[in-house]
């Protein structure tokens, strides 16, 4: 898998991130998500097929995370760490390019 | 100067939310506190008050308002009774966790069923578990003054805790009394402008609010709201002794009456403490030794007062307008909680009375002060009594 375009920010935020509580629980500094990852109880995972897509992007667009972003050719990247495994993804996509399978270890 | 008006307690609360001088009030009308809310927002069409009047379909989407408006870092308020308080139940939870000093005035009513829109204490009592401070008032004044002592202590950077203040319904809500409107200079003075320091919303200072805490760290964020309670002790005397010094109106979280030499202090809230002042001066003309408390704060609860309190009687008569199942009244838990440890105590007897808007009598002291006598000669009484009660309809 590709690296994330965020990791960057992951960085920042891991190494800016107060440990402090404030008060009302307030997250002081922005993107706590990019810490907390959102992908763990994904039952079913998208497959992908480079070889059947045709790059129409459907799958960047209705991904409700977005869990995909797109590499230097535009292919499609998933991001399993935000995936939740709706499946928005593999219904949407013209070419079957992309299936659901059951999530294993 | 301040000006003297005859109002009712419900016309106070209105005049105390505008010296106060919230940006956003939200409210959905309830018996017996829709005027509040009336009147409030004829003062915003009036153009007499700069704020925002959100009419709302629910006391939950009243509350739910407040939240979000004192998320984003104004001053706010609302005011409710009853099964509106309680609708209002969980997002109290959430105003309390998320640090936000919204203030509510509740006309203290009876909850359903059977439906009954007279006065008790049990709406405001059953959330005394919320993290929200809690004022009494005995009369309109102290409706007026203690809302705007409300805002004082909940906007301490030491509590930001939300409060709420309860004045007796019709008792006072819908009775009318002379009542000082104090100058908006001086309560402008003593309140400030509302200054969040974390808790509001700046393109420039992305925060989240109201986040999920996962075990890691939901104790550690109850704490602080205990923490905050423990806190408001302090800050509600400072509060007091400034009230005090510009406004000349002395509050104590427990005011004492005729204590000193007393066997048997009578101890209530709100409006029956008038009534019970009046009943021991009656009890001392024939020179019985009574005294009343009046609980003024009852959260946070005033502990080392009630410890001050119970070394100067022999009998601690609890006069309550509510009921915790199976235990008695709120109060008794709660003073049985503050003197068990202590080595020397004196008896706790508990009454319940007044429920429902049930006038409380001197026949009914009558009735409270004998069982309360009895105690003080060492004579088994119940731990609970039930006072006025019609035996003979059951």
């Amino acid at each position: 898998m590709a690296e994330s375009p965020f990791k960057a920010d992951i960085e920042r935020v891991q190494k800016e991130y107060s440990e402090k509580m404030t008060p009302g629980a307030i997250a002081v500094i922005p993107g706590s998500s990019v810490i907390n990852k959102t992908g763990s109880w994904r039952v079913f995972m998208p497959e992908f097929n480079r070889d059947k897509c045709v790059r129409c992007y459907l799958c960047y667009i209705y991904c409700p995370e977005p869990a995909i972003y797109l590499d230097e050719e535009n292919y499609p990247v998933f991001d399993y760490d935000y995936c939740k495994g709706c499946g928005v993804c593999a219904n949407e996509c013209p070419t079957d390019a992309i299936i659901m399978v059951r999530e294993t270890k | 100067m301040p000006i003297r008006k005859v109002m009712k307690a419900n016309e106070a609360a209105a005049w105390a939310a505008k010296l106060a001088k919230p940006k956003v009030i939200a409210a959905f009308p309830i018996t017996p506190s829709t005027l509040v809310p009336e009147k409030i927002s004829e003062f915003v069409a009036d153009g007499e008050l700069d704020a925002e009047f959100i009419k709302v379909e629910s006391e939950h989407s009243a509350i739910s308002a407040c939240v979000g408006a004192s998320a984003a870092g104004v001053r706010t308020f609302t005011a409710t009774a009853s099964q509106g308080l309680a609708l209002m139940h969980e997002i109290l939870f959430i105003a309390a966790g998320m640090r936000l000093p919204i203030v509510i005035a509740v006309g203290n009513r009876a909850l359903s069923a059977p439906i009954n829109i007279w006065n008790d204490w049990q709406d405001t009592i059953s959330e005394r578990d919320t993290g929200w401070l809690q004022f009494y008032a005995e009369n309109n004044q102290e409706a007026l003054d203690l809302i705007l002592i409300a805002y004082k202590v909940a906007e301490n950077e030491k509590v930001l805790l939300p409060a709420m203040v309860g004045f007796d319904a019709f008792i006072l809500t819908h009775t009318v009394e002379p009542v000082e409107i104090p100058d908006q200079e001086l309560v402008d003075e003593f309140l400030g402008e509302y200054e969040p320091k974390y808790a509001y919303l700046d393109p420039a200072r992305p925060v989240t609010q109201g986040t999920l805490a996962f075990p890691a760290h939901y104790m550690e964020a109850r704490y602080t709201v205990w923490e905050a309670n423990e806190n408001a002790r302090k800050v509600i005397d400072e509060a007091f002794a400034e009230f005090e010094k510009k406004f000349g109106r002395k509050y104590q979280k427990i005011e004492e009456y005729r204590t000193d030499d007393a066997e048997i202090i009578f101890v209530t809230m709100g409006s029956l403490a008038g009534t019970v002042k009046e009943y021991v001066d009656h009890l001392r003309e024939q020179g019985i030794k009574v005294g009343v408390a009046k609980m003024t704060v009852y959260r946070p609860f005033p502990i080392e007062e009630v410890r001050a309190l119970a070394k100067k009687a022999k009998v601690l008569a609890l006069l309550e307008k509510n009921v915790t199942f199976s235990v008695g009244g709120a109060l008794f838990q709660d003073f049985s909680r503050a003197l068990i440890n202590e080595s020397e105590k004196p008896k706790i007897v508990d009454f319940i009375l007044g429920l429902g808007g049930r006038d409380v009598t001197f026949k009914d002291l009558d009735e409270a002060l004998a069982i309360a006598q009895k105690a003080l000669n060492g004579e088994a009484v119940d731990e609970v009594n039930w006072i006025g009660l019609r035996k003979e309809i059951l």
